[in-house]
């Protein structure tokens, strides 16, 4: 057994955030330079500004958009690992709630009644994942709202295929039109349960935007979905243009032979995901 | 060609769907909550926060100011949500409003009767509408932390004329239907 201090994880989820919030995926960064150069118009106007905007908050060591999210934290632990210290949870909330007043984030997080903020951006949305051998591999993925409120998830019926769970994600991102911020970036779960579903989706948000599935199948519908995204010419901000979809992730897991769920994870084009393996 | 706007508008800017534009002046942010409290000012009859007539505001809810900053990280939000508001503010004589993505036909209809303009924000630009505010200051519902309602004096804001009064609207295509 190899022992890790839960301390370790807060430190490490309190680098994670506070890199995540001034930074883009490399792979997100790259989309949006191909974009910028693919438009023209107030598309490219978007892009541009939206690309000089990561060197304005680096320079600035300001958050790249004020939205800051809902702290989403996946953890892998490896079942070789003895976990000493303050309880797991309250170890990534403390990595969270020092970040992000650290950071000069901001707090978004509240009662969903009385809509009473937290004050502190806690709690975070923590996913843990029971693995093979002794690492902890730990993913911070601060997700905003102006994209996660254009998310979907449908149960449609096996009948319906591949067809189905292509004009479900082609739909989604045509009703989000111009409010998620495009041009998004798409996870997408396919099978499993209502609830395992939607966690495929956020969990393919966690890919490289335009890596592909290893399986053939799934990552042909990911190709054709962004084809058919792109061909709705909404374009960035919604100002029309060619790219509406900078990529299309998709995670599949088995599911009951009665059902074919599926869940459609809008993320906007402000993609910020951090990794580290203790 | 970038147009410089400075608030309050003259009338004479003919801002046209399209235009991108670079906007100084006096705005007040206000988003969902905000405008929740306003509606419950407006309904018992009670003096708001700020003189509405040619007043913008900017739906935005900003991080806290770094150390030696007027305003942190302050990019729009998604204005549609404010759909259920924005009609009864503009046929109070609000100027105008600065969000992000598409606003209603009713929303348009308002802003075309009442003169008014919305201009889109970049969404996702929060560093660079932060650091083009030069002064900032809450002025009500200091409860609601970032969604409370702060005066900002902003300086060259790059943004985009999205539905003007005469009938344009970056998020239609020329046949009318949504882009």
């Amino acid at each position: 057994m190899r022992t890790v201090d839960t301390q370790q994880i807060a430190d490490c989820v309190y680098r994670l955030a506070r890199r995540a919030g001034l930074t883009l995926t490399e792979s997100c960064r790259r989309a949006l330079k191909e974009a910028e150069s693919a438009e023209e118009g107030a598309a490219k106007f978007a892009l541009n500004a939206v690309l000089n905007n990561e060197q304005t908050a680096q320079r600035e060591h300001m958050p790249v958009c004020q939205d800051t999210g809902m702290a989403v934290v996946v953890i892998e632990l490896g079942q070789e690992v003895a976990l000493t210290g303050i309880p797991l949870r309250d170890a990534v909330d403390d990595g969270v709630r020092r970040a992000y007043a650290d950071g000069n984030f901001r707090k978004s997080i509240c009662d969903p009644l009385i809509r009473r903020n937290t004050g502190d951006n806690t709690p975070a949305h923590l996913h843990t994942e029971i693995v093979a051998g002794d690492r902890v591999s730990i993913s911070f993925l601060p997700k905003g709202f102006g994209s996660e409120n254009m998310s979907r998830l449908v149960m449609l019926t096996p009948a319906e295929g591949r067809e189905g769970i292509l004009d479900t994600i082609v739909e989604t991102v045509k009703i989000a039109g111009s409010r998620p911020c495009p041009p998004v970036y798409v996870g997408v779960g396919i099978g499993g349960c209502f609830d395992s579903c939607a966690y495929l989706a956020k969990k393919a948000l966690l890919r490289e935007v335009g890596s592909r599935n290893p399986r053939e199948d799934v990552a042909s519908i990911e190709r054709e979905a962004l084809g058919r995204i792109n061909a709705l010419g909404i374009g960035a901000q919604g100002f029309g243009g060619k790219i509406t979809a900078l990529g299309v992730s998709c995670e599949i897991a088995p599911t009951h032979i009665a059902g074919l769920p599926v869940a459609v994870n809008i993320q906007c084009h402000c993609v910020r995901c951090e990794k580290e393996t203790l | 060609m970038t147009k410089k706007i400075i608030l309050p508008l003259s009338g004479k800017e003919e801002l046209r769907a399209g235009d991108a534009v670079l906007l100084s002046g006096t705005i007040y942010t206000a988003r969902d909550y905000a405008h929740k409290r306003i509606f419950g000012l407006l309904d018992r009859g009670e003096p708001l926060p700020f003189e509405l007539k040619g007043a913008f505001l900017y739906y935005a809810g900003p991080c806290p100011a770094p150390a030696g900053k007027a305003c942190g990280s302050c990019g729009p939000t998604t204005s549609a949500r404010m759909n259920v508001f924005a009609p009864r503010l503009l046929d109070l004589g609000l100027g105008g409003m600065i969000g992000k993505g598409e606003m209603s036909e009713a929303t348009a209809e308002a802003i075309r009767r009442n003169h008014a303009v919305y201009f889109a924000a970049i969404g996702g630009a929060g560093a660079t509408y932060g650091n083009a505010v030069r002064k900032a200051e809450c002025i009500a519902f200091p409860d609601l932390f970032s969604e409370a309602v702060y005066r900002m004096e902003v300086e060259d804001f790059p943004l985009v004329v999205a539905i003007d009064s005469f009938g344009g609207n970056i998020y239609r295509r020329s046949d009318g239907r949504s882009v």
